[in-house]
C-alpha cells in the first residue's frame, strides 16, 4: 500500500496530499540514469585503454589521436606561453634555493674531503716512516743481539730544557729502564722511566744525557754529550788532540764491553755527522760539533731496543 | 547549456593547464594534480553525473595532450568524478570538510588506482615512488591549492547561471 503524507500549508489552511511514488518512480529513473552514464563512460574508457593498446602504431585509433593532439597543441602551447612567466619565477626561485643548498652541501663536502686528504697525507706520511723502520729493523744495521718494540711518540720535549719524550709502549709491552730508543735514521736515547704501559725516553740531546761514541772513519773514541749551543746540537767531547776527526766523519755509538758492565748502547748506532772540529793550544781535548741525523724536534715513530739476552746492554 | 560549456571549458582549461605547466612543477619531489583537484570541485557542485563526464573529458584531453596510453585518466578521472559527486549528493551535504576530505581520499586513491591500472597494462611503474616518495607532497599540494580552485570553482558555476543542485559548502 502506497504511504501518502499530509502536510497542512499555513497559508491555505487546508490538508493536501502529496503523492510519493511519482518522487520514487523520479528518483529511480535518475539512479538508472547516472549508473548507466558512468557505466557507459567506464567502459568506453576501458575500450580506449584497449584500442589504445592493441592496434598498431599506424591504425586509425592511434591517427585519431594524433589529430586530437593537433587541435589540442596550440591550446597547449598557448596555456603554456601564458604560464611560462610564472613557471620561470617559480623555477628560478626553486633554482636559486636548491643552488644555495647544493653550495651547502658542496662545502660540507669539501671540508669533509680537505680533512681526508690531510688524514690521507698523514697516513702516507706515517706509512713512508715505518717502510723505513721496517727496512731498518730487516736491514744489516740493526743490532743482532736485540729485538724491538716500535711505538708512536705521544708526547714530544716540552721545553728546551727537558729533552724528553713519551712513548705508550711500557713493561707491559716488555720495555726495560735503560733501553735504548732508535729510529731508522739513529739513535734517539734511552728509557729513563717505565710505566705499565707508558715509558718516558730521554733524548741523547738532554744535559744530563752521555753516550760513548767513536769516529767510524778514525774509531776516534768520545762522548756524545749536550752542546752549549740551544737546539739539537751535540759535541763529542774526550777527544784527545792526537786523534784525528774531521769534518764529515760519522759518529756511532761504541757499544763498549768492560768486565761485567756494558754500554746502555749496541755497537754502530748512528748519531750524527761532524760539523766542526775546534782545537787551540790550551785545550787539552778537541771541540768536534756534531749534527744529529735524527731530527729530534719532530719524533713520530720510534723503536725501543730490547736485549735478547739479558744483561746484553747493562747497567 | 551555459552550464555545460562552462564546466567543459572549466575542465578543458584545467587538463590543458596541468599538462602544460602543472605536470613540470615539481615542489618537495609531489606535483600538484590541478585537474583532479578542479574535477571535485565541479563533481561537488554539480553532482556525480556532471563529475563522470567532466572527469571523463579531462582524462582524454590529459591522455591526448600527454601523447599517453589513450583512457587510462579517463577512466580514473571518471570514477574519482562520480565518486566525488555522489559523496556531494549525499553524506557530504553541507558539511565544510567535505572538499578537503574528498580532495585527500581521490588524490590516495587515484595513486593507488593509476599505479594498479599501470602495473596491468605492464608498464615500468615504481609502487615505492608513487605511494611513498611522490604521495605525500602531491596530497599536501593538492590540499593547498584545493581552496582557490574550489573558490574559483563555484564562482565560474554561479556565474554559468544554473542552479547549484546540491548543497556541499564548496568554499568561496
Amino acid at each position: 500500500m502506497p504511504r501518502n503524507r499530509t502536510a497542512r500549508p499555513a497559508v491555505l489552511g487546508f490538508p493536501s496530499r502529496r503523492p510519493v511514488p511519482s518522487r520514487s518512480s523520479l528518483r529511480t529513473s535518475s539512479v538508472l540514469r547516472r549508473r548507466i552514464v558512468v557505466g557507459v563512460l567506464a567502459l568506453l574508457a576501458l575500450a580506449l585503454i584497449t584500442l589504445s593498446f592493441r592496434e598498431p602504431d599506424d591504425g586509425p585509433m592511434h591517427g585519431a589521436e594524433q589529430a586530437a593532439s593537433t587541435v589540442v597543441r596550440p591550446f597547449q602551447v598557448a596555456v603554456e606561453r601564458i604560464a611560462r612567466p610564472f613557471r620561470d619565477a617559480y623555477g628560478w626561485t626553486s633554482d636559486l634555493f636548491a643552488a644555495k643548498g647544493e653550495a651547502d652541501r658542496l662545502r660540507r663536502e669539501n671540508q669533509v674531503l680537505s680533512q681526508q686528504v690531510i688524514q690521507n697525507e698523514s697516513a702516507l706520511r706515517e706509512n713512508v716512516r715505518l717502510r723505513a723502520l721496517l727496512d731498518y729493523v730487516h736491514g744489516p744495521e740493526f743490532p743482532a743481539d736485540f729485538s724491538y718494540i716500535p711505538a708512536e711518540v705521544v708526547a714530544t720535549p716540552p721545553s728546551a730544557f727537558q729533552q724528553e719524550i713519551v712513548v705508550p709502549v711500557g713493561m707491559n709491552q716488555g720495555v726495560r729502564l735503560n733501553a735504548p730508543v732508535v729510529t731508522n735514521d739513529g739513535l734517539v736515547g734511552h728509557v729513563t722511566r717505565v710505566f705499565s704501559n707508558r715509558a718516558r725516553v730521554t733524548l741523547i740531546t738532554d744535559e744530563q744525557s752521555a753516550v760513548s761514541a767513536v769516529d767510524l772513519r778514525t774509531d776516534a773514541a768520545g762522548i756524545v754529550e749536550h752542546g752549549r749551543g740551544a737546539g739539537d746540537t751535540l759535541v763529542l767531547s774526550q777527544v784527545p788532540p792526537e786523534d784525528v776527526v774531521k769534518k764529515g766523519d760519522e759518529i756511532v755509538t761504541a757499544g763498549w764491553q768492560a768486565g761485567g758492565l756494558r754500554s746502555l748502547y749496541p755497537k754502530g748506532i748512528r748519531i750524527g755527522v761532524v760539523t766542526s772540529v775546534g782545537l787551540t793550544n790550551t785545550d787539552l781535548y778537541q771541540q768536534v760539533q756534531i749534527e744529529p741525523y735524527v731530527d729530534l724536534s719532530s719524533l713520530h715513530s720510534v723503536l725501543v731496543l730490547i736485549p735478547k739476552t739479558p744483561g746484553a746492554a747493562g747497567p | 547549456m551555459s552550464d555545460a560549456l562552462t564546466v567543459g571549458g572549466m575542465i578543458v582549461f584545467a587538463a590543458l593547464l596541468q599538462s602544460a605547466v602543472f605536470s613540470s612543477l615539481e615542489v618537495f619531489g609531489g606535483t600538484p594534480d590541478l585537474l583532479l583537484v578542479t574535477l571535485l570541485g565541479i563533481a561537488l557542485l554539480r553532482g556525480s553525473v556532471t563529475g563522470a563526464v567532466a572527469g571523463f573529458v579531462g582524462g582524454l584531453v590529459l591522455d591526448i595532450a600527454n601523447m599517453g596510453t589513450i583512457g587510462v585518466s579517463s577512466l580514473l578521472l571518471t570514477v574519482a568524478g562520480y565518486w566525488a559527486g555522489r559523496y556531494g549528493e549525499t553524506t557530504g551535504r553541507d558539511r565544510t570538510h567535505a572538499p578537503f576530505l574528498a580532495v585527500v581520499v581521490l588524490t590516495v586513491l587515484t595513486a593507488v588506482g593509476g599505479l594498479a591500472l599501470h602495473y596491468m597494462l605492464g608498464e615500468d611503474v615504481s609502487a615505492r615512488r608513487a605511494l611513498f616518495d611522490t604521495l605525500l607532497p602531491t596530497l599536501g599540494l593538492n590540499l593547498i591549492i584545493a581552496a582557490p580552485v574550489f573558490a574559483l570553482c563555484r564562482r565560474l558555476l554561479d556565474r554559468s547561471g544554473a542552479r547549484t543542485v546540491h548543497e556541499v559548502r564548496v568554499l568561496g
